[in-house]
């Protein structure tokens, strides 16, 4: 395997390939227009891969905020003389402007409706172009300016090979930024579930439209580029078509990768290229063959390499990270002394329509405890563990968190106070290693923008959020595992992973949702040792479980509940003796 | 604008607003049944209405030739699908469903079109050669994605559409057609001339929601459907077979699609490609019900013919923009009212 401090060099190569090839002695002009077009599209593929192969939202019209950015660059240049250079700034302004308001009302809903939202905007806007006088109609604008640099302006096609490459690299540069950093960790996180990254603090209809402008905006900055090479521009290219094409670039080179983009950008444009060459002769001039081909290729991918070909080709696999132990420990909380009380819950009520699933609960926790929630099945355990994090809203009662009222907090407002989480079914994202899916519980420790991380200007932070996480799965025992797969692991190991996620909140509190589930009998002992040991280091936590001994030789006090309702609060011993609770659990003795 | 203009606009939109709901239906029925948000159902609009003005005027629809394709395209993905199971009985079933039916329908359009057997045969005819299309469809496209997440069904739905526009240039050509109305007849009430194609589209359309509303409240087959959208494993537990309510689900799609073809040929020229606009209009009025509510969809189909009519008398050249950014209020008022969502793939 080549070393990564090679693979992360190849920018400058490619550099050099972008201001010479096209230069090479006997290159076609052919080829080179082709590998403009390519470049144009790979761009709008890259932002592609952000919003649905990482983010899992998508959009049906890149093609038309393409338009949007070349509209407004070449009605800027042509009408009003402005330098083409700024009318990239300007494109993108206007298409921030537009993605941000067409996504702030559809981020909250299920992703498909930001999906159709953007087929209906993409036809909208189709026709905005085609009948507004300022934009030509339907012939378009003609006659745009060149790009120039230094008076020199850039009419060969060879000079735009290198404009728009240089535009593919640092396309995928900022890219790879934005993935690397907080921000797009969380947009990484949305794909173990908004839940779980709402947990930890992540806003995740924020992070949603993160992705989206983000995608919009390398789509505008591509309509900048094709607007000054082409140097005209008309709404056909701009409307719905183009805009699948798009996304058929991005689902078949593998939505979740930017060389898979440039490979799927690749393989569009070409084939494109010579089906419109070769369909024609084959079956008579009557058809858009292509289109009848590309809908069933589309079709096909999905069906049979989900993931793209990328990933066929490529083993992808997590990188390897390095870690700074040197780095400046992040700030920590202060604890409340041990004894103090911690969590209060009052009189707390949940009912779904007639079943009144948790009935007027009270208990309390305090600092430096572990408390078990036990019941059989059907209790009320798991919501009442919902309304304590967020997850669901109680319909009475009170949650006081150090003194504090948090009660219908939502999850993102949980973690703030200081309350962190695992989830009975494991909510680690399947595509980030251990380390990566560990760093996210450190999201609200860190306060890096987007903007610095596409600028890698959020480095020093970086580092020092993955150190805080090595030091979390050095803690837990699993400081080796840190660069696998996360769901590599065994599902025993993937608990603990999030018991590590969960410590990197600095958390006042832990909420372990049956953390024993599932485990086999010598991994459930090295879990007790665990908790026993955070313990002694400090740790409040609070657990659901229905293992009775897993939970008896660990906890310091048991809250019972059967039926919705508290049945028994005390030491283990004590409420193990409890006639309610054995019959509770063993039914009654008749 | 007087009350007669005004008239005539509500009763313009009324009658767009009637197909459009049948279409919403279709929408919100298979989208709670597949979880496909049914992007290409526009085509079957496109195709039933191609194929019925082809046989008005006596000649072989292309749409026959793209049914056999598609019927043995389907035998092949079925058998493809099914490798390794050796159930006779199911092997019969799918090739009676792809390959005989669809063969048996196009025999008898080739003897029949040429005879003009008369406008009720040849709706019929129409709808035995198009509705079958869409379960076709389904088993090629949809089957083997039916655990995917919405999103990729979407992908696969707007990919199905993209073929289905180019398949319909090959097989009806770029020329558009028109088909004379079911009746000549005109009513008038006032101020208001009815003209009996609208009242043949109202009249049809009720009759297909009451009839569907039967269909769904009374029958087993109908009430499967209903446990299928509510929870498909479920459904599975207790015996009903998901992939046949997905099929029936489409063929009401396909049935509904052709018919409403059948229905607007006559009032306007409809292309190979005409589909997608229309059926984006029964789309735009299902996502304003929500996706999931069947008066909803139907009330706010009815609220986009309305719109249409209104603002192609204003603003013509932008009837399209103003009918389909319509959908972004409605998408900020439910983002405000839902909160957040969460979807678990």
């Amino acid at each position: 395997m080549i070393p990564s401090r090679f693979v992360s060099l190849w920018p400058l190569p490619a550099l050099l390939a972008a201001l010479l090839v096209p230069w090479l002695p006997g290159m076609p002009a052919f080829w080179v227009t082709l590998a403009n077009y390519t470049g144009i599209s790979a761009i709008v593929a890259i932002g592609l891969v952000v919003l649905t192969g990482i983010g899992g939202m998508t959009s049906f019209g890149q093609a038309t905020i393409l338009g949007l950015g070349a509209y407004t660059t070449a009605v800027l240049s042509k009408y009003y003389d402005v330098s083409p250079w700024l009318g990239l700034p300007a494109g993108l302004v206007v298409t921030a402007a537009g993605a941000a308001l067409l996504g702030a009302i559809t981020v909250r809903l299920s992703g498909h409706y930001l999906a159709l939202g953007t087929i209906a905007w993409s036809v909208g806007l189709y026709y905005t172009f085609a009948n507004l006088d300022l934009l030509g109609r339907n012939d378009g604008i003609p006659g745009i300016p060149p790009l120039s640099i230094l008076d020199v302006k850039l009419l060969d096609g060879r000079a735009s090979f290198s404009v728009i490459w240089i535009g593919v690299i640092l396309a995928a540069l900022a890219t790879n930024n934005l993935l690397d950093s907080r921000a797009g960790r969380a947009i990484r996180a949305l794909r173990g579930g908004s839940v779980a990254a709402a947990s930890f603090g992540v806003d995740t209809p924020r992070a949603r439209l993160l992705a989206f402008v983000y995608a919009a905006l390398l789509a505008g900055s591509a309509g900048w580029l094709y607007a000054h090479m082409q140097r005209s521009v008309n709404p056909t290219p701009f409307g719905f078509y183009p805009s699948i094409q798009y996304l058929l670039m991005t689902v078949i080179g593998g939505a979740a990768h930017v060389p898979g983009a440039l490979l799927g950008a690749i393989l569009v444009t070409t084939v494109n290229d010579r089906l419109q060459d070769i369909l024609p002769r084959l079956f008579g001039a009557r058809g858009n063959y292509e289109t009848i081909v590309f809908g069933m290729l589309l079709i096909a991918v999905l069906q049979w390499a989900p993931n793209g070909l990328w990933p066929l080709i490529a083993r992808v696999r997590p990188r390897r990270r390095p870690i700074r132990p040197d780095a400046a420990r992040l700030p920590l909380r202060t604890m409340p002394p041990a004894g103090s009380a911690l969590l209060e819950v009052s009189g707390l009520r949940r009912s779904f329509g007639g079943l009144v699933a948790v009935n007027d609960v009270d208990f309390g926790l305090a600092a430096g405890e572990i408390v078990g929630l036990i019941g059989p099945n059907g209790a009320g355990k798991s919501t009442t563990f919902n309304l304590v994090t967020g997850v669901d809203t109680p319909n009475a009662g009170r949650v006081r968190f150090q003194g504090r009222d948090i009660t219908g907090l939502p999850a993102r407002g949980i973690a703030e106070a200081g309350i962190a989480r695992t989830f009975q079914h494991v909510k680690l994202v399947p595509t980030m290693s251990v380390i990566e899916n560990v760093a996210i519980g450190a999201h609200l420790r860190g306060h890096a923008s987007a903007i610095a991380g596409l600028l890698r200007l959020d480095r020093a932070e970086d580092a020092r959020l993955y150190a805080e996480a090595a030091r979390q799965l050095v803690r837990v025992g699993l400081a080796e595992a840190a660069d696998r797969p996360a769901t590599a692991l065994p599902l025993g190991q993937q608990r603990i992973v999030e018991i590590a996620r969960a410590l990197c909140l600095d958390p006042v509190l832990l909420l372990l949702d049956e953390p024993a589930a599932g485990l086999r009998h010598h991994e459930k002992a090295e879990l007790a040792a665990l908790l026993r040991r955070l313990r002694a280091e400090g740790v409040s936590i609070l657990l659901v479980e229905h293992d009775m001994e897993f939970v008896m030789g660990l906890v310091d006090r048991l809250v019972v509940m059967d039926f919705g309702t508290k049945l028994a609060e005390g030491p283990a011993e004590q409420v193990r003796q409890d006639p309610r609770v054995i019959e509770a659990y063993l039914g009654s003795v008749a | 604008m007087d009350s007669t203009i005004l008239l005539i606009l509500l009763q313009d939109g009324a009658v767009n607003g009637a197909i459009y709901a049948l279409l919403a239906l279709s929408l919100v029925l298979v989208f709670a049944v597949t979880r496909v948000i049914y992007v290409a159902q526009g085509e079957f609009v496109a195709y039933g209405a191609l194929t019925y003005a082809a046989l008005d005027g006596g000649q072989l629809p292309g749409s026959v030739w793209l049914l056999c394709g598609l019927g043995v395209a389907a035998f092949i993905a079925g058998l493809w699908q099914g490798r390794g199971q050796t159930d006779a009985g199911l092997l019969l079933r799918l090739g009676l469903e792809t390959v005989l039916l669809p063969g048996a329908v196009a025999l008898l359009a080739i003897w029949l079109a040429p005879l003009k057997p008369g406008m009720l045969v040849e709706v019929a005819l129409t709808l035995a050669i198009v509705t079958p299309m869409s379960p076709l469809l389904y088993r090629i496209a949809f089957q083997p994605l039916a655990d995917a997440p919405v999103l990729v069904l979407l992908i696969a739905a707007v990919a199905l559409h993209l073929a289905l526009t180019g398949l319909g240039l090959v097989f009806f050509g770029p020329e558009g057609f028109r088909a004379p109305a079911f009746s000549e007849a005109i009513l008038t009430v006032g101020p208001l001339t009815i003209p009996g194609q609208a009242l043949w589209i109202g009249g049809l359309t009720l009759a297909l929601m009451v009839a569907l509303f039967g269909f769904f409240g009374r029958t087993l087959t109908g009430k499967a459907l209903r446990a299928t959208a509510v929870n498909r494993l479920g459904a599975r537990l207790v015996g009903i077979p998901t992939e046949r309510a997905g099929l029936i689900a489409f063929a009401l799609a396909g049935f509904i699609g052709a018919l409403s073809g059948v229905l607007i040929v006559p009032l306007t020229t409809v292309y190979y490609d005409s589909g997608f606009m229309i059926g984006l209009r029964g789309f735009t009025a299902a996502i304003i019900g929500g996706l999931g509510s069947y008066p909803g969809a139907v009330l706010a189909a009815v609220l986009v013919g309305v719109a249409e009519s209104f603002s192609s008398f204003w603003a013509s050249a932008f009837k399209e923009v103003i009918v389909f950014t319509a959908i972004i209020p409605v998408l900020l008022w439910r983002s405000l009212r839902h909160g957040s969502t969460e979807e678990e793939e």
